[in-house]
């Protein structure tokens, strides 16, 4: 049994794995240049294995293509293919092309004092005659393409959007504007349960890219008694913006028992019985509330606008 | 044809063709195109470009050939995907969605998922490619940094990669903001209150990029267009560049027998690395097609057009913003507001500045480095991590501080999870976020010290044959590994002395460049082997 355990200097000689330059001919008999692998020949037929095994693998994926099979099929016989014919292209790489190991000398990359000298020479020197003596020149083609550049941003810059101006301090909220869902019916104060919520909008803005992003807010029925110190809750209806102050989420969870409105982006909480201030998380200032008042017909309507803007701070923000 | 235009060439017997030299045809070409270019020359020398043979090479390599597939598939969703908001009824074979107004882009996309043969493929393997493509990148760069090869001559080819992860984190974002679905809408939401967040000029900056108040009509076409075409030209372009240096200056090596500051040691171009590099284009190409077959990623249909009051449950990004998204969420609420005007640091501190600080000292680390070892010698030769426990450690912190911030974004889903309170979740969060970048530096040099001062540590263990002799007593014999087993690689160069100045005396054992003879029994695994 394992013999060249008894005697490990009777395995066969290893061939040299110095490092050696490159040779600029061929030879077939350099050591170097002799396969990796011990035995070739097997290692040939596993990698023939791989590429015909691939070929099949991609007439699999054509096949499937064709038919249009199922998209997991695709993947799979392409996949499959392309791994397989990599593993025998990078087999054949590494265990039957030159064994090597091959050195490299490195060329300096720095150049001699000379070139280097005659280069900075050319650079300053050249110049110094015809450009540094005509500062005024020089001045003026640089105050022109001063005012081109300032000029040519214009188009990229200025031109990209409409200034903000107060645009993000307003809403489309307005005294007496109605409150209605997501498909423009009012709300009426029979409709919604206690506990419950809705998310409405101002009436005539419901659409999706109309006012959306900016009006939507959070209609909340609760029992009056829960609220402190607050106005303008008719019945226990309360309305806060549903942007959160924080990155301009909607705050869309409800957790009823505890009262919070919850915002799933960074989990700040909102105690809803508290003008909604933010109890836990990154967000720093209450949802602003929305004053509610009730038509003769029972149907709600804002008692005047939001009075802060709506959502995330911004440096224009008093 | 020559016949029928009236002209009659010369006709030639085989016999009379110019004889072709010992090259056939292709010498023939090549001689043919060297007249012209005179390509011999450097061509050679491009051909012997010899490539260092150690794993952690390719780690790069898996980062361009995912670039390579990112690009061909993203090729492909072009043809079908339309970039516009503009709403239109859905009418195809997701049922679900069967006559819902839905966006161009969002209904494009659906519609190359499921109505494009090949289509969902395509785009799952655009997907799972760019996530590939930017860990690849980030484990690179690791490698990179842990090893010591940005060092000089090779700055500037680590500020182009840097360059290049900043610029693949951006257009992955913007990538999977195109389907205009609920998740990836309400990142946008989110990228838009960061923007206003900046002072002076947030407002600014954030309607003048989306053309106004959020969400508005410009931003889906705008973002395809950065998308598409202006970062993807960017990356190709420092890809080219930072593949210019590494030839330029040639690849760092591992130290070892025949390695020295002023050669390589490897496999040439031709045809060694050729082979083994297109092999594993074709097998990186195929793990991705593999792995978009089986694993569902971005599945858009089950999260609904974006409206802007709707919301889902457990909002996370792709992987590469996660530690961005962390940050937001453990910041606390410091908004500042004086003097008619508001600065929301809970949102400009987290989501502007302290990465502005992370990529910034990533720039920046090869000068740090430089002034603080007052090393301004050219490095050919890596070092080994434990060797220089300072920047190693200084590393560790830095991905200790990442991945906190990475876990940090799933506060929501591990409270869930673990079915404890989101309070203390988040609070542990900002208690691991200041202590685990400190505890990582700490014990990571602690470590490297110690490895230093073990004497073969990490080398090859030695196998030792132990066999009863005919007296029946036990013996060990170490059997020496093949030559070319040992793992020169692992023997780092002496330190210098500027740059650990309390290298502990034990330590010259391990840093030593001679190898560790059989006779180092003090690390040897045993083998028993009956007689």
């Amino acid at each position: 049994m394992s013999d060249h355990l008894d005697t490990p200097a009777d395995t066969a000689p290893e061939p040299s794995r110095t490092p050696v330059a490159l040779p600029d001919a061929a030879s077939w008999t350099d050591p170097h240049l002799q396969p990796a692998a011990k035995h070739p020949e097997f290692v040939e037929r596993l990698i023939a294995l791989t590429f015909v095994t691939g070929f099949l693998s991609f007439c699999a994926f054509g096949a499937a293509y064709w038919q249009d099979w199922a998209p997991w099929s695709l993947g799979l016989s392409l996949g499959a293919g392309m791994l397989l014919v990599g593993t025998g292209i990078t087999a054949w790489g590494k265990y039957l092309m030159p064994r090597g190991p091959f050195v490299e000398e490195r060329h300096v990359l720095q150049s001699d004092k000379q070139d280097l000298d005659a280069f900075t020479n050319a650079l300053v020197e050249r110049g110094a005659t015809p450009v540094k003596r005509r500062k005024v020149l020089g001045g003026l083609l640089g105050a022109g393409m001063g005012v081109f550049g300032i000029v040519a941003a214009f188009p990229f810059i200025r031109s990209l959007g409409p200034l903000p101006k107060n645009s993000l301090a307003t809403t489309d909220w307005k005294p007496g504007t109605y409150l209605v869902d997501q498909s423009g019916n009012r709300i009426s104060q029979y409709a919604i349960a206690i506990g419950s919520y809705v998310t409405v909008f101002p009436e005539g803005w419901q659409d999706q890219d109309r006012g959306q992003a900016v009006d939507q807010t959070i209609l909340i029925h609760e029992e009056s008694s829960v609220f402190k110190n607050m106005t303008s809750i008719p019945d226990g209806f309360v309305a806060y913006s549903k942007l959160c102050t924080h990155a301009g989420c909607p705050v869309g969870l409800f957790e009823r028992q505890l009262k919070l409105l919850i915002c799933p982006c960074h989990q700040s909480m909102f105690d809803i019985t508290n003008s909604c201030i933010p109890i836990f998380g990154p967000a720093p200032r209450p949802l602003p509330q929305l004053p509610l008042a009730v038509d003769a017909d029972g149907y709600l309507y804002a008692a005047a606008g939001f009075n802060q803007p709506v959502g995330p701070g911004y440096w224009e923000r008093s | 044809m020559t016949a029928r235009l009236g002209l009659r060439l010369p006709r030639r017997s085989k016999k009379e063709r110019e004889p072709l030299g010992p090259y056939g045809r292709v010498g023939k070409a090549v001689e043919e195109l060297d007249e012209r270019l005179g390509i011999a020359k450097g061509g050679k020398t491009f051909l012997d470009k010899i490539f260092p043979d150690h794993w952690s090479f390719m780690l790069g390599e898996i980062a361009l050939y995912s670039f390579v597939v990112v690009l061909a598939t993203g090729v492909f969703l072009t043809l079908y995907y339309i970039p516009s908001s503009a709403l239109t009824i859905y009418n195809g074979p997701y049922k679900p969605l069967d006559g819902q107004l839905v966006s161009e882009a969002f209904g494009s996309t659906v519609n190359l998922s499921f109505s494009v043969r090949g289509g969902l493929l395509m785009r799952q393997m655009h997907h799972w490619s760019c996530d590939i493509f930017v860990g690849a990148i980030v484990l690179h760069m690791a490698r990179v940094f842990f090893t010591g090869a940005f060092r000089k001559p090779r700055e500037l080819n680590w500020t182009i990669g840097l360059t290049m992860l900043i610029l693949a984190i951006l257009n992955g974002f913007l990538g999977y903001s195109l389907p205009d679905d609920l998740i990836s809408g309400t990142g946008i939401r989110i990228a838009y209150s960061i923007l206003l967040s900046i002072p002076f000029v947030g407002s600014y900056l954030a309607f003048f990029l989306f053309g106004g108040n959020f969400p508005g009509t410009s931003i889906i076409p705008r973002f395809y267009v950065l998308h598409v075409l202006i970062l993807p030209a960017l990356l190709v372009g420092l890809l080219g560049a930072h593949l210019f240096l590494l030839v330029r200056q040639k690849h760092t090596q591992f130290p070892g027998p025949g390695k020295t500051e002023r050669n390589v040691v490897g496999s040439p171009m031709y045809p060694v690395f050729m082979a083994k590099t297109t092999g594993f284009l074709f097998m990186i190409s195929g793990a991705i097609a593999l792995l978009s077959a089986f694993f569902q990623i971005n599945p858009i249909w089950q999260f609904g057009q974006y409206r802007a009051s709707l919301i889902p449950y457990a909002v996370q990004p792709d992987w590469y913003m996660g530690w961005l998204d962390g940050a937001l969420r453990i910041m606390p609420s410091w908004e500042f507001v004086a003097w008619g005007h508001t600065i929301p640091f809970e949102v400009f501190l987290p989501a502007i500045v302290f990465p502005g600080i992370i990529f910034n000292v990533c720039y920046a680390w090869p000068a740090i480095e430089r002034r603080y070892t007052k090393d301004n010698l050219m490095h050919n030769l890596l070092d080994r991590p434990r060797d220089r426990p300072k920047r190693t450690a200084a590393g560790a912190a830095m991905l200790g501080l990442l991945g906190v911030l990475f876990i940090a974004s799933a506060t929501d889903v591990l409270a869930n999870f673990f079915k404890i309170s989101l309070n203390e979740v988040l609070v542990a969060m900002r208690v691991l976020t200041v202590t685990v970048p400190i505890i990582a530096y700490f014990v990571t040099y602690r470590i490297c010290k110690e490895l230093q001062a073990a004497p073969g540590a990490g080398k090859r263990k030695v196998v030792n044959v132990v066999r009863m002799t005919e007296e029946g007593e036990y013996i060990a014999i170490p059997v020496a590994p093949p030559d070319e087993l040992a793992d020169h690689e692992l023997d780092a160069k002496p330190v210098p002395e500027f740059i650990e100045e309390d290298v502990p005396a034990g330590a010259s054992a391990a840093v030593a460049p001679a190898r560790g003879g059989p006779g180092n029994v003090g690390t040897s695994s045993v083998r028993t082997v009956p007689r």
